[in-house]
């Protein structure tokens, strides 16, 4: 086992962590510590663009953002981060600029803005240019650009490091245990600040947008130390994924004229939202688009999926603004865009909930009280910027405005805080954890315990819930729990053992499958991103309030979860029924 | 429909020598080679090891050399592949292989940082953006693409049989910021690039256009920065 020494520890090299790098690199010695090369992160997969008011095309404000960003969040949205957020999202796009991201430009040179979704002027008088965009592939070109300056700076990198546990020494983070993919050595890092930016947990679901390495381990470490976890909730589907397949087709589809359509060849969003159509909020349809499947509308030959029609768009217009999308519906279903529509069905995309901190970056260890020393920031985070429907965009923002402070707040902390005493033995608990499932003689396939837990997932918990389908997920996530007490890893070796790993993922996606189905149950209300049919309006009485998810044991030594609730913090705008 | 996968499996753990290991799976034809490594991975054998996150081809983790040429295996389809017959996997070529389909990316990763992969820039930052016409835009967009996934590099012929030619991906690298206005450190750059083991070494055998899986015109990036070498001038 080696051991390692630096002042802060990044865990996850995505948009977030690498923003927080180049901030802490800059002021302490600073080590990031990922388990995918940094450029593999799934922020290379965004593609719409990152919202800021520069208004460089037409008259806009951050005051605007901050409403948008509120009322698109169901009003679940901490009002003083949102305003945090869109009021540095100026100079976070100024900042990209400068450190070389190749954005698109207007005629006079200046960076040029496009319309997203939810994105207005004037308090939702008419939608407004606000996306700073490059072409359809904005956050390939952030992770790249950050990346770069990462090189720029020397910043430290281990990568394929798999950080499998949080070090606490009295209340405080004192360091992380991490794996090394290719030599199977265990590596304890001592550290004054740890910084989660380890993203999101898309995985529990099957059809995902998300990578398949989206398993949620930062959240699923946080958890087992007894920490709580935010608004879990909430969970953005993505209308318009690749039916099957998940992969993500961009708003910007519907926005340049493209219509959903049912096996009767219906544009049914007329149904649905009278007004605005197939440009109405993301939950919204795809809340429509599943109903459609639901009452036997649904296209193909299980009636599984809705279409999406681009083909009275002329070629070319589709070729300048939607070439890579376009390339994905003929990759991999073989469709032709410009003659054929495209078989599409809701996509699990993003959570909204995770390690609650403050607008410093600083996780939280209750409503109020801040672990000394711990931070995160991006999808693992939440803030509460997104509340309960995260508007497109802002999640590129969050991992540039929040990856930022935290990366400054955790180098300040550090510079006047000393090395805690790590615990005794601070390896065991990995040592169990991976060597009680290397050398399992159990005959579970990992795959087939991830697979039942995807389907439960997409059929009880997805787009619409009630009580009666999230305790049918509890109990087959349950059921599937101990399937996992007798799961076999096939691969004994030290070395690559992605075997091994996927095993120690799936573990993650099982217990946060499970706090997202407990929160669910609680909310007994529709908001946002999370819907009950037996409870299908908001209810501000009631539910105007974040849900906080804490793991405990009780006396027989069994898990349990204990929900509280933390307030919502409003400044300026009061509740208003959320119409487009 | 069923597939027979063959793929070239090595573990030093395990024996000093790769062999050729065959497979059958169970594909439908629109599947994905990533598919059928999941697939055999999942159900058959644990031990196959590969790398891959996105699954559609904008991560770059899963460059392998399918059926004799560079692809990604989430961007390659069966029915695509003739399936009738075997479908061969092996490991990129030109660097160590450490198992299975997982080779050593650093020094791959250590010819893309040696060429300054960054905005080179002087004097005081302006408050607001730097002006960029959408002309001078379009000069460099097309090598801002590339995903570093090494499929051009490993597709080499120059750098299989030299490991120290720094590989088409470090010229498009360069060649990104070499024709970006806004960028200062040309001069430098190409100075390295004009290194015995640089452009030069290219033979233009277009192996690299044809194995880039975002059609990126490697082959023309590769000659534009040589003429910038000649002239002087970009």
């Amino acid at each position: 086992m080696q051991q390692h020494r630096y002042d802060v520890i990044i865990v996850g090299a995505g948009g977030a962590g690498m923003r927080a790098a180049l901030e802490s690199s800059k002021r302490t010695r600073t080590a990031v510590l990922t388990k995918l090369y940094p450029t593999r992160s799934h922020t290379g997969a965004a593609q719409g663009g990152m919202c800021a008011a520069l208004a460089n095309v037409e008259e806009d404000n951050w005051e605007w953002h901050t409403f948008d960003t509120v009322k698109g969040g169901d009003f679940l949205v901490d009002q003083d981060a949102a305003e945090v957020m869109c009021r540095e999202a100026v100079d976070a796009v100024l900042d990209l600029e400068k450190m070389g991201l190749p954005f698109n430009r207007t005629a006079e040179g200046k960076i040029d803005q496009r319309f997203f979704g939810g994105h207005t002027r004037n308090h939702g008088e008419a939608v407004v240019r606000r996306s700073c965009f490059a072409a359809d592939r904005t956050g390939h070109m952030i992770l790249q650009t950050l990346y770069q300056q990462c090189i720029k700076q020397n910043v430290e990198f281990f990568n394929e490091y798999y950080v499998l546990d949080l070090l606490m020494t009295d209340g405080k983070a004192s360091g992380v245990v991490a794996y090394e993919l290719a030599t199977g050595e265990l590596h304890v890092f001592s550290g004054k600040s740890v910084i989660f930016a380890s993203g999101g947990f898309g995985k529990v679901f099957r059809t995902t947008s998300n990578a398949h390495t989206l398993t949620g381990d930062g959240m699923g470490i946080v958890w087992r130390k007894g920490l709580p976890l935010e608004d879990m909730e909430f969970f953005q589907f993505h209308p318009t994924g690749l039916a099957g397949l998940g992969v993500l087709l961009s708003e910007a589809a519907r926005g340049e004229g493209g219509i959903l359509r049912n096996k009767d060849n219906e544009r049914f969003m007329e149904r649905y939202a009278p007004t605005v159509k197939d440009l109405a909020p993301r939950d919204m349809v795809a809340r429509a688009m599943a109903n459609e499947v639901r009452e036997g509308r649904g296209c193909g030959p299980d009636g599984a999926y809705v279409m999406l029609d681009l083909t009275h768009l002329e070629p070319a217009h589709i070729d300048a603004k939607l070439p890579d999308i376009t390339e994905f519906a003929r990759t991999y279903l073989g469709v032709e865009p410009y003659t054929e529509q495209i078989p599409v069905f809701p996509t699990a995309h993003y959570a909204m909930g995770g390690i609650p901190t403050n607008i410093k970056g600083e996780a939280l260890a209750t409503n109020d009280d801040v672990i000394p020393g711990l931070y995160a920031a991006g999808e693992v985070a939440c803030v509460s910027v997104h509340g309960a429907n995260r508007l497109g965009t802002n999640s590129l923002l969050d991992i540039n405005v929040f990856g930022r402070r935290a990366g400054i707040a955790a180098a300040e902390y550090a510079a006047t805080a000393v090395f805690e005493e790590l615990p005794d033995s601070p390896s065991a608990y990995v040592v169990e954890l991976v060597e009680g499932l290397r050398n399992s003689t159990g005959e579970e396939r990992i795959a087939a315990i991830r697979s039942d837990l995807q389907a439960t997932m997409d059929l009880n918990a997805q787009v619409y819930r009630t009580e009666g389908s999230l305790k049918q997920a509890l109990v087959d996530i349950e059921a599937l729990k101990l399937r996992f007490a007798s799961v076999g890893v096939q691969d004994k070796g030290k070395r690559f053992n992605t075997d091994l790993l996927e095993a120690v993922e799936l573990g993650f996606l099982l217990d946060l499958a499970e706090v997202l189905v407990v929160s669910a149950l609680a909310r007994k209300e529709s908001r946002g991103g999370h819907f009950r049919e037996d409870y299908a309006t908001r209810d501000d009485v009631n539910f105007m309030r974040h849900t906080m998810a804490y793991r405990e044991l009780d006396a027989e030594g069994n898990v349990n979860i204990r929900l509280d609730y933390k307030p919502v913090v409003q400044t300026r705008y009061k509740p208003m029924e959320r119409k487009y | 429909m069923d597939v027979k996968v063959k793929i070239l499996r090595y573990n030093p753990e395990v024996v000093d020598e790769a062999e050729w290991k065959t497979y059958s799976v169970t594909l439908q034809p629109t599947d994905r080679v990533l598919d059928a490594l999941h697939k055999i991975k999942w159900e058959q054998d644990g031990t196959l090891t590969f790398r891959r996150s996105c699954g559609h081809g904008v991560c770059g983790s899963d460059a392998m050399r399918i059926n004799g040429r560079n692809r990604l295996a989430c961007k390659t389809l069966i029915k695509d592949l003739n399936p009738e017959k075997e479908i061969t996997v092996e490991p990129i070529k030109g660097l160590p292989v450490l198992k299975d389909l997982v080779v050593d990316m650093e020094p791959f990763f250590d010819a893309y940082r040696a060429v300054m992969p960054f905005l080179v820039t002087s004097g005081h930052e302006p408050t607001r953006e730097r002006i960029q016409s959408q002309a001078d835009r379009d000069r460099f967009d097309d090598t801002t693409k590339c995903i570093l996934c090494a499929a051009c590099t490993t597709s080499c012929p120059v750098f299989w049989s030299d490991g120290q030619y720094f590989g088409p991906q470090a010229i498009v690298g360069a060649h990104r910021f070499i024709f970006d206005s806004r960028d200062e450190g040309t001069e430098q750059r190409l100075e390295i690039l004009n290194d015995k083991e640089g452009v030069w070494r290219c033979r233009t055998t277009f192996n690299c256009t044809d194995a880039c899986p975002r059609g990126i015109e490697v082959t023309k990036a590769i000659q534009e920065v040589k003429r910038a070498l000649i002239f002087r001038r970009v």
